[in-house]
């Protein structure tokens, strides 16, 4: 099927008329192995030349990447749904339309490198290795969940992957510790620390800019720009919009948040500027969020219908990367119509089973408040009951 | 039914108030710790801290030291010195004045496996950080469902100092002790700090870690055993200084001098008492407090903070909710920090902080001794 190795080099205008001219001359069913993209433009700071703007993929690559985006959106609109169903309570903030970032990034990251988010992280902590299952179970609170349904929507982990964090920014300085470490050990590692457009004006993130350049740590500031914090549109809560240039002395990177070639370019290109030894990047990429902040919010007060369908129907990151694949011979529609399939049975399996399976035991209620527990017992409600003490199922945490 | 057991507690109390009264004068077992001091090395607060990040260091690469201060300039409060020299800026690391900053960092290093010092240049200053210290530290463990821990340790100088007025002068003991996830440190002496700062820096749990500050120039003696590289102390067990059968004194960090002064005093007047070193604040050693309230029968608790949901007040709360409750002569009695932001004016700054005479005034008071009482001193 890919017997031969045919580069196609398709802009996103031209895209359609080349590759048909490309496939043409294909015979029946042959697909390409590897094909060049074009992607729009980044903005530079401080830098003198940036990402390149030809990405080139394999085939494999490709589906890969098309499924990580596919699974997402479901597992998230499978989210939605169970929100609704009031079975997932308290916080849940859903990554549609955001897809390109994380699976951008995640398809270049090595195994050294690592990511820490806020708390829209279900897209994330899938890509870092756990199942639909054990992301859709923690959502749910239920015992396949990566945390045994004891962190929620908003503290998920795995490896390499340091969660997950409920306050606005806090997340930044975690980031920068990790890469601190990176350096510390020598390990190579690099790691992404993304927020928000609204976490961006937390101090915090000024202050770890600063030792993060002072210290050259290898850490890459992903400013998710989705245009909204909350409810508050990026004009109304920052005086420079331009998040890429807030690092002042950071140099920065604009980059097209929704094309996740774009976002893998530049951060091919901020994994190799933080490796030689320059020190942290900032990275903003400017994407769009089609939910509300969280389930409590229809997101609709603050922003009109039409501007979230525009979004849907000129910008979105799974239909843009379809079509591009599609078009220049890369995968067959049939293919992407079985990832579909399977994807979609995956994740339905996975909610009747975070729907269905039990919560742990209230045994487990005192369980994992420290490595070593020295406390004797751990208070009830009253003095008359105290619960024991355990170590979650007798392993050893990763990083311990 | 308390308060008919009460009742009769009294009674035993005001039996046993005579008993003391008609000048029965109980043999004071000279502590054998106080003979040994003779013999034993002298040496600061600081000095004692110095020498246990100095061996720390030494002893696991993984260890850091992170804050402002702490490398070229040897710590705000020189309890670092030497230590750039002998282990460079890697280990020993300077910060801007960022502490939500860097105390992230440090627990990001901490959840990526080191195992991060990080030092506030007060404790007043942890405030700009509480945040990191207590949503990120003492809850990741938990939170991951065990997955990922969280080894640090936050150290700095706590508790009242001397003229920096309300803003640089307070006791944080309270506020980071009502956190599960959170272990809680409060040295007193030399041994303390050497036996328990490393402690801490071993364990894989985050510690707070409370100097006083007004404990560092002050000279205790320390065993050969206590200057082993190898000497730790177990967290989450309190110390008997002084042993006595009349009243109990729980307290840490200065507040444990101002208990023994205060006992010496009484046991002048044959009184004697039973002088508790906390040590850790948590988790708290309530075996230790039970066992001594059975003993005295009596309980005061003395510390720096407010005391408002303090140390005391929780000391309190749980001998209440223990059978210990029925075995007190008189109601727990907290000797604490005026409920008032620190002065600045000397005269009033003095009689913020517990004195002897305070702790003397209540303990005649409980057990129903008859003296001069200042009245300031309640």
């Amino acid at each position: 099927m890919f017997s031969r190795c045919n580069k196609l080099v398709s802009s996103q205008s031209t895209a359609q008329k080349s590759v048909w001219s490309c496939l043409r001359s294909l015979i029946k069913n042959d697909y390409a192995t590897e094909a060049t993209f074009e992607s729009k433009p980044f903005k530079l700071h401080r830098l003198d030349s940036g990402p390149s703007t030809k990405s080139t993929i394999t085939s494999d690559e490709a589906i890969e990447m098309y499924k990580q985006t596919q699974m997402i959106r479901r597992i998230e609109t499978a989210a939605g749904n169970l929100y609704k169903e009031k079975i997932i309570r308290g916080f849940c903030h859903l990554y549609s339309g955001q897809e390109a970032v994380a699976v951008g990034m995640k398809s270049v990251m090595r195994p050294q490198d690592s990511a820490i988010s806020a708390y829209r992280v279900h897209g994330w902590t899938y890509l870092m290795g756990v199942s639909a299952l054990g992301v859709l179970a923690e959502l749910t609170g239920r015992k396949s969940g990566c945390c045994r349904g004891k962190g929620g929507s908003m503290h998920m982990y795995a490896t390499n992957f340091y969660g997950g964090n409920g306050i606005v920014g806090a997340q930044v300085p975690l980031g920068a510790g990790v890469a601190f470490a990176n350096k510390y050990t020598e390990n190579g590692g690099v790691c992404f620390a993304l927020y928000g457009d609204g976490a961006s004006n937390q101090g915090q993130v000024f202050e770890v800019y600063n030792m993060a350049k002072l210290w050259n740590l290898p850490v890459i500031f992903v400013c998710e720009n989705n245009g909204y914090g909350m409810g508050t549109s990026t004009e109304r809560s920052s005086a420079s919009p331009n998040f890429y240039t807030r690092g002042d002395y950071i140099p920065g990177i604009w980059v097209d948040g929704m094309d996740i070639l774009a976002v893998r370019e530049a951060t091919r290109f901020g994994i190799e500027y933080c490796t030689s030894g320059k020190g942290p990047l900032v990275m903003e990429a400017a994407t769009y969020r089609y939910s509300g902040h969280s389930m409590s919010d229809p997101g609709t007060s603050y922003r009109t219908r039409e501007e979230i369908q525009e979004v849907r129907q000129t910008r979105d990151p799974i239909t843009s990367f379809k079509e591009k694949i599609i078009n220049a011979g890369l995968v067959s529609a049939d293919l992407l119509k079985k990832i579909d399939v399977e994807v979609k049975a995956e994740v339905d399996a996975a909610v009747k089973i975070a729907k269905s399976e039990a919560e742990i035991g209230l045994d487990e209620l005192a369980n994992d408040i420290y490595s070593n527990d020295l406390e004797k017992e751990i208070r009830s409600t009253t003095p008359f009951l105290f619960y024991k003490h355990n170590n979650s199922s007798g392993k050893t945490p990763i990083n311990l | 039914m308390a308060v008919v057991i009460f009742g009769f507690k009294i009674i035993r109390k005001l039996a046993e108030d005579t008993f003391i009264l008609n000048g029965h004068h109980i043999w004071h077992r000279k502590s054998f710790s106080s003979f040994k001091s003779l013999w034993a090395k002298q040496m600061t607060v600081r000095d004692a801290l110095n020498s246990a990040l100095d061996e720390e260091l030494k002893r696991d690469e993984r260890v850091f030291l992170i804050g402002e201060e702490v490398a070229l300039y040897n710590g705000a409060y020189k309890v670092s010195k030497g230590l750039l020299d002998k282990y460079g800026s890697k280990r020993l690391v300077d910060t801007p004045i960022s502490e939500q900053g860097f105390a992230g960092i440090a627990v990001g290093a901490a959840l990526n496996g080191l195992r991060p010092i990080c030092e506030f240049m007060t404790w007043n200053f942890s405030m700009q950080a509480i945040d990191q210290i207590i949503n990120s530290a003492a809850k990741t463990f938990y939170m991951s469902g065990g997955m990922l821990g969280a080894p640090i340790v936050f150290r700095g100088p706590n508790g009242a100092s001397a003229g920096v007025a309300a803003q640089h002068s307070q006791c944080y003991a309270a506020w980071y002790s009502h956190c599960p996830g959170l272990k809680v440190l409060s040295p007193y002496n030399c041994e303390d700090c050497r036996g328990l700062l490393k402690a801490a820096i071993r364990d894989p749990d985050p510690v707070v870690f409370l100097e006083h500050e007004l404990q560092y120039s002050v000279t205790y003696p320390v065993s050969d055993q206590a200057l082993s590289e190898d000497f730790v102390l177990e967290i989450g067990k309190a110390y008997i200084e002084r042993h006595g059968k009349h009243v109990t004194l729980a307290a840490h960090a200065k507040e444990v001098q101002t208990c023994l002064d205060a006992a010496k005093e009484l046991a002048g007047q044959g009184i004697e008492c039973e002088v508790i070193n906390l040590r850790s604040l948590r988790p708290l050693d309530m075996e230790t407090i039970c066992k001594s309230v059975a003993k005295t029968n009596n309980l005061i608790t003395v510390e720096g903070g407010w005391p408002q949901c303090g140390i005391g007040s929780e000391i309190s709360a749980r001998i209440m909710e223990s059978e210990s409750f029925f075995l007190l002569d008189s109601p727990v009695i907290r000797v604490t920090g005026v409920d008032v932001p620190m002065p600045y004016a000397k005269n009033l700054e003095t009689i913020v902080q517990p004195k002897p005479l305070n702790i003397i005034t209540v303990v005649k008071k409980i057990l129903g001794v008859r003296g001069k009482v200042s009245s300031i001193s309640l």
